[in-house]
C-alpha cells in the first residue's frame, strides 16, 4: 500500500499504525512557536476498537492500510466459522469467533451486516443497527402490564439475553437496538 | 464547529454574528489608538513580494505572474517593516494580513490578521513591558503582572530536566511517553524540545499571561543571541491561558550573521523536502541582509496574532469563531 503523508490526513482514513489497521477520528494541527509543525492523531484500532493516540512530524508518511467495509448477508454458523455472502456477487467470506465477538448475540441467518476486510480478510462484524428476534425463553406475561415499566429477563432465539417488559410473551418477535443491546418494540407483523 | 462550506441554502453566510464583528472593530481602534498615543506609526507594505522568510518550519503559499515572475504571500510583514526601519521610519506598527500554507486547525487559518511592531532602542524586556501595557488597554488589567520565565526555567519546572544538558536519548523517551515516535521520524534535539514544549510545558503555564524567554541559539529565527555557556536567543512568546499569542526579538542587526543564518535555512530547506515546487524555495533576501548592512537601528519587535487575541477576548475556543470567513468559506 501507499504512504500517506501527514498532509492528506483527514477523518476516515485508515492507516497502519503498530502493524494494526487503523481509523482516523480526528487530527490536529499543532506548532508551537517557532519551530516544527506536527499533526496529534486519535485513531481507531479496527481491530480491537481501542482508541489510541499518535503525534506525527508534519510532512512524515505512514502506511495506508488495505482496508474496505462491505454490506454482506449473514448465512449460517457452522459452530467454528461464521459465513457471509455478497447478495450481489456471491462472493463468500469466512470469519473467526473472534473476530465476530459481540456480534455473535445478533447474528440472524439473512440479515445483513457491515464487515470490515483488511487484506480481503475479515477482521471486524457490525450488526445492524436494529434486529428483530424471536423471544425463546421468559416467564410468563403479565397481561395488561403496559404501564408499570418494570422488566423481566428474555432469551432470544440467537441466544441474547435481553430485559423485556412484563407483556411479553414467549414466541413473540421484538426489536432490539444492537448498538445498546435494548429492547425497542414489539415486532410488527 | 466545520470549515468546510454549508451544503444548505445559508452557504453565503459568514460564519460569526454582529457582536463578534463589532468587537473586531473595536479592538482595531484601540490598537490604532494605543501606537499613536505612543508616536508609533502606522505602515502598511506589500503582502505579495517577490521574497520570503526562509524558515523551513514556515511555507509560503507563491504564484506566478503572466510573466512567470514568482511572488510570495507574506507570512508576515517582517522583511518589508525592516527595511523601513533601516531607512530611518522610527517605531512602526502594522495591522496585516499573514498567509501560511498548510496551517489549518483549532487556533491555525491559511490567512490571519497578525499584529506586528517595532520599538526602536527596546530591548526585548522593554517591548514585553509594552505588550503588557497593550494588553492591559485591551483585556482590561492583568491581576498581576505577567510572568517572565526562561525556556530552561519552564523546561525544568514541568518537564524535570534541563533542555540545554539533556541527551537526545532522553529526549526520545519523553517524546515516546507523550506519543510522539521521534525515533522513527528521525527528529533532532531541536524538534524533540518543540513537541515537549508544545504537549508538556505549554498545557503547564496555567491561565493568565505568561512570557518564555530565551530559547536556544539553534531557535533564535532573528533574534540577537546573547553569548555564555548556554548561548540564548533574545527571544520570547506569550502565552495566554495556555495559547501562543505572540513572539517577539530582540532584533538581530549584523547583516553577516542574518546572510548566514539565511543560507542554513536555505541548505536544509532544500535537502528536507517540504517544498511541492522546488524552484520555489525562498533564497536569502538579498534586499533584507543589504538593509542590514545599511544599518538596521538597535530595536525590538513583536509579532501578535489579533485573531487569537479576538478569541481569548471573546471567550471563544477557535479561530472559526472569530473570522469572518474561516477556512473555505472564504
Amino acid at each position: 500500500m501507499p504512504n500517506i503523508n501527514t498532509n492528506e490526513f483527514r477523518a476516515g482514513l485508515k492507516l497502519m499504525i503498530d502493524g494494526d489497521p487503523c481509523s482516523i477520528i480526528e487530527n490536529e494541527f499543532v506548532k508551537p512557536g517557532k519551530g516544527q509543525a506536527f499533526v496529534r492523531t486519535r485513531f481507531r484500532n479496527l481491530k480491537n476498537r481501542r482508541v489510541i493516540e499518535r503525534t506525527f512530524k508534519s510532512g512524515e508518511s505512514m502506511e495506508a492500510a488495505d482496508v474496505m467495509e462491505v454490506e454482506l448477508q449473514y448465512l449460517y454458523s457452522d459452530g467454528e466459522m461464521y459465513h457471509f455472502m455478497h447478495a450481489g456477487n456471491f462472493e463468500q467470506h469466512a470469519a473467526d469467533a473472534e473476530t465476530v465477538a459481540d456480534a455473535a448475540q445478533w447474528l440472524k441467518e439473512q440479515d445483513t451486516c457491515i464487515i470490515t476486510l483488511w487484506n480481503g480478510a475479515p477482521i471486524a462484524v457490525t450488526p445492524p443497527n436494529f434486529v428483530t428476534l424471536e423471544i425463546t425463553e421468559t416467564d410468563p406475561g403479565l397481561r395488561g402490564d403496559t404501564a408499570s415499566g418494570a422488566t423481566k429477563p428474555a432469551t432470544v432465539q440467537t441466544g441474547a439475553v435481553i430485559k423485556v417488559p412484563l407483556f411479553i410473551e414467549v414466541g413473540e418477535s421484538v426489536k432490539i437496538d444492537t448498538r445498546t443491546g435494548e429492547y425497542v418494540s414489539r415486532a410488527k407483523g | 464547529m466545520s470549515l468546510e462550506p454549508r451544503a444548505d441554502g445559508q452557504a453565503w453566510r459568514p460564519g460569526i454574528d454582529l457582536d463578534i464583528l463589532r468587537l473586531r472593530a473595536r479592538y482595531l481602534r484601540a490598537i490604532r489608538a494605543y501606537f499613536d498615543e505612543r508616536g508609533v506609526m502606522e505602515v502598511d507594505t506589500p503582502v505579495l513580494c517577490a521574497t520570503t522568510v526562509t524558515d523551513p518550519a514556515i511555507s509560503s503559499l507563491h504564484t506566478r505572474d503572466r510573466s512567470g515572475r514568482l511572488w510570495y504571500l507574506q507570512t508576515s510583514p517582517e522583511f518589508s517593516m525592516k527595511r523601513l526601519l533601516a531607512m530611518g521610519s522610527g517605531s512602526i506598527f502594522q495591522l496585516s494580513r499573514a498567509f501560511r500554507d498548510g496551517e489549518r486547525g483549532r487556533y491555525h487559518n491559511i490567512e490571519f490578521t497578525m499584529l506586528e511592531w517595532y520599538r526602536v532602542g527596546f530591548d526585548h524586556h522593554r517591548l514585553m513591558d509594552d505588550i503588557e501595557a497593550l494588553l492591559d488597554r485591551l483585556l482590561g488589567p492583568g491581576e498581576e503582572p505577567a510572568r517572565r520565565l526562561s525556556f530552561r526555567e519552564a523546561f525544568e519546572r514541568f518537564a524535570g530536566f534541563d533542555p540545554f544538558v539533556v541527551d537526545l536519548d532522553t529526549l526520545h523517551e519523553a517524546c515516546g511517553a507523550y506519543r510522539f515516535d521521534s525515533r522513527r521520524a528521525k527528529a533532532d534535539r531541536d524538534t524533540c524540545l518543540d513537541w515537549l514544549l508544545a504537549e508538556v510545558v505549554q498545557p503547564a503555564l496555567g491561565a493568565g499571561r505568561v512570557f518564555v524567554l530565551d530559547f536556544p541559539a539553534s531557535r533564535a529565527a532573528l533574534a540577537k543571541i546573547r553569548p555564555g555557556d548556554f548561548p540564548v536567543a533574545e527571544r520570547f512568546e506569550l502565552y495566554i491561558d495556555g495559547i501562543e499569542i505572540a513572539n517577539g526579538y530582540h532584533e538581530l542587526r549584523d547583516a553577516d550573521e542574518l546572510r548566514r543564518r539565511m543560507s542554513v535555512e536555505y541548505r536544509r530547506r532544500l535537502g528536507a523536502n517540504v517544498d511541492s515546487d522546488p524552484e520555489s524555495i525562498p533564497k536569502p533576501d538579498e534586499r533584507l541582509i543589504a538593509a542590514h548592512a545599511a544599518g538596521l537601528p538597535a530595536c525590538a519587535g513583536v509579532a501578535l496574532g489579533f485573531d487569537r487575541l479576538l478569541m481569548l477576548a471573546a471567550g471563544r475556543t477557535g479561530l472559526a469563531q472569530v473570522l469572518p470567513f474561516a477556512g473555505q468559506i472564504a
